[in-house]
């Protein structure tokens, strides 16, 4: 019920964040996985969004960000009023994410097809600090996975066994060209992957907790109009 | 002589090993000479493959979590093929790096046209706030990465074949006067000094050299210019490059620029490293013949 009040709330912040619509089924499809992590899985503080001991999120495809500004100030990373000057001069929160302006946020995306080659790198950088437990997770949109420059950091987190990194892909369909079977195309890539039902938070969580010897990816699909 | 390249792989080992914050990524170039770096620090020394993009954004993501990230790689695949992962990785997010090539301009002169670079200075020079540094031999190499690598600021570090015979201290990033005159002020950039000066002999100009591209010493040039000036840049790549530069460090003096660069024109022969200098007018017979050009131009 917690999470449920809390997943409204959300819901009421990003509808005070206007003027980005054409990316709204972007944002949306990407809410309950982002609820989720922020709510169940990720390790954060809030008040010390650069603490070594965080896990880190990286919101690859940049895009429709308002989910993910919802998420971070209901779990207080920033005040809730910055929401009204989304897009605004003068205001951090602009439609794609910045690291150096928004609390929080790992990188600065909005390009496609970068997020996860800087989420392997991270992996690597806190595997040589020896933060064990410390995890990565990079969300990806199905057609950002187009972009050949994922396939290459797909093929080295496998290849360097980083078992501390987790792709996340939000299957809204978007991409104009197939991209599934996703297991079979990512474990031939030496990953483990599941799909799970996008708007399924229980499967969400059980699945984005889980972890492996390797890479792993979670691939949240969001049926056309569901999103 | 040490080359630029193997002292590149001697400097940076050294680092990795003495600072626990430096991190190498690789892309299969010059993996045996970072043998060393590779065993001492496995888990912060990484060979990526044959994946330039990857290369880039994987060193970026090492920044991200504060290490000084040295990313290396032949000069066409570090900054042409990946430029936007090193525009928007590094640049935009505002990470420090050091971007570390070998190559440039066409050192793999029987390679062809896919393997030359003489655009990639000018490429850095977009990325606002990107130090771009042309080392003139194996002694600055190593100066100026152990002055740069932990600065906060992306640089990049262009080794070449090409080296210089004499070896200046770069730390202060001032303008060397190697020689003074006074019918013009030659600029000379990294490694092509040596040559600069053979080119030079017996004519009536004031010869400066500098590395450093970006920051330029501005205030070191104004100091070092005369009434009227003209200013010739000797540029070890695509011609005209510096000219940008130059003006805005003499904008309050009505001045004249000209440059011997490489020509703007794809390579298309082959051949050693030598044979495309002396085709491209980059040798020292070729240098003085442009350097005269310019000076009867402006008489």
């Amino acid at each position: 019920m917690a999470t449920q009040i809390g997943l409204d709330r959300v819901r009421a912040l990003m509808a005070r964040a206007t003027g980005d619509e054409k990316h709204e089924e972007s944002s949306t499809s990407t809410l309950d996985a982002l609820w989720v992590l922020y709510d169940r899985v990720l390790r954060t503080t809030p008040s010390e969004p650069r603490d070594e001991s965080r896990d880190r999120f990286i919101l690859s495809k940049g895009h429709g960000p308002t989910a993910y500004y919802a998420v971070l100030a209901e779990k207080g990373f920033f005040p809730e009023a910055l929401l009204d000057g989304f897009l605004e001069s003068g205001n951090p929160l602009g439609s794609h994410p910045d690291r150096n302006q928004v609390p929080g946020v790992e990188a600065s995306t909005g390009s496609l097809g970068h997020g996860l080659a800087l989420g392997v790198g991270t992996a690597l950088a806190i595997r040589a600090k020896r933060l064990r437990d410390q995890r990565v997770i990079v969300l990806c949109g199905d057609a950002e996975l187009n972009e050949g420059s994922n396939w290459e950091a797909i093929m080295l987190a496998a290849h360097l066994g980083l078992s501390n990194l987790t792709l996340l892909v939000i299957d809204n369909h978007s991409s104009s060209i197939a991209m599934g079977p996703w297991e079979a195309k990512l474990s031939a890539f030496g990953w483990s992957a599941v799909v799970v039902d996008g708007h399924d938070q229980a499967a969400l969580e059980e699945a984005l907790s889980f972890r492996t010897v390797g890479p792993n990816a979670v691939v949240a699909d969001i049926p056309e109009g569901e999103w | 002589m040490t080359d630029m390249r193997a002292q590149l792989a001697r400097t940076a080992t050294d680092l990795v090993v003495t600072d626990d914050r430096v991190a190498v990524v690789l892309a299969e170039i010059s993996v045996d000479r970072f043998r060393g770096a590779i065993d001492a620090a496995p888990d912060r020394v990484i060979n990526v493959g044959i994946m330039e993009q990857a290369l880039v954004g994987v060193g970026a993501g090492f920044a991200m979590e504060g290490f000084h990230t040295i990313v290396h790689t032949m000069a066409p695949f570090l900054v042409e093929r990946p430029f936007e992962q090193v525009k928007l990785d590094f640049g935009y997010q505002g990470l420090g790096g050091t971007l570390a090539s070998v190559g440039a301009p066409y050192d793999y002169g029987t390679e062809g046209g896919t393997h030359h670079s003489p655009g990639d200075v000018g490429v850095m020079l977009t990325v606002p706030g990107a130090e771009v540094l042309v080392p003139g031999c194996a002694e600055e190499v190593d100066a100026l990465l152990r002055r740069t690598y932990a600065n906060g600021r992306l640089t990049y570090l262009r080794t070449s074949v090409s080296q210089n015979d004499e070896a200046f201290d770069v730390a202060s990033g001032r303008l060397e006067v190697v020689r003074r005159g006074s019918r013009a002020t030659v600029v000379a950039i990294g490694p092509v000094l040596t040559r600069t000066l053979a080119a030079c002999e017996g004519l009536d100009v004031t010869v400066l050299y500098t590395p450093s591209v970006a920051p330029f010493d501005a205030a070191g040039l104004a100091a070092n210019v005369g009434v009227d000036p003209l200013i010739i840049a000797v540029e070890p790549f695509y011609q005209g490059t510096l000219v940008p530069v130059l003006a805005e460090a003499l904008r309050h003096v009505p001045a004249r620029f000209a440059s011997v660069g490489v020509p703007r024109r794809f390579i298309t022969s082959y051949g050693t490293l030598e044979k495309h200098d002396r085709e491209l007018g980059m040798d020292p017979p070729g240098i003085r013949r442009r350097i005269l050009a310019a000076l009867d131009e402006a008489a």
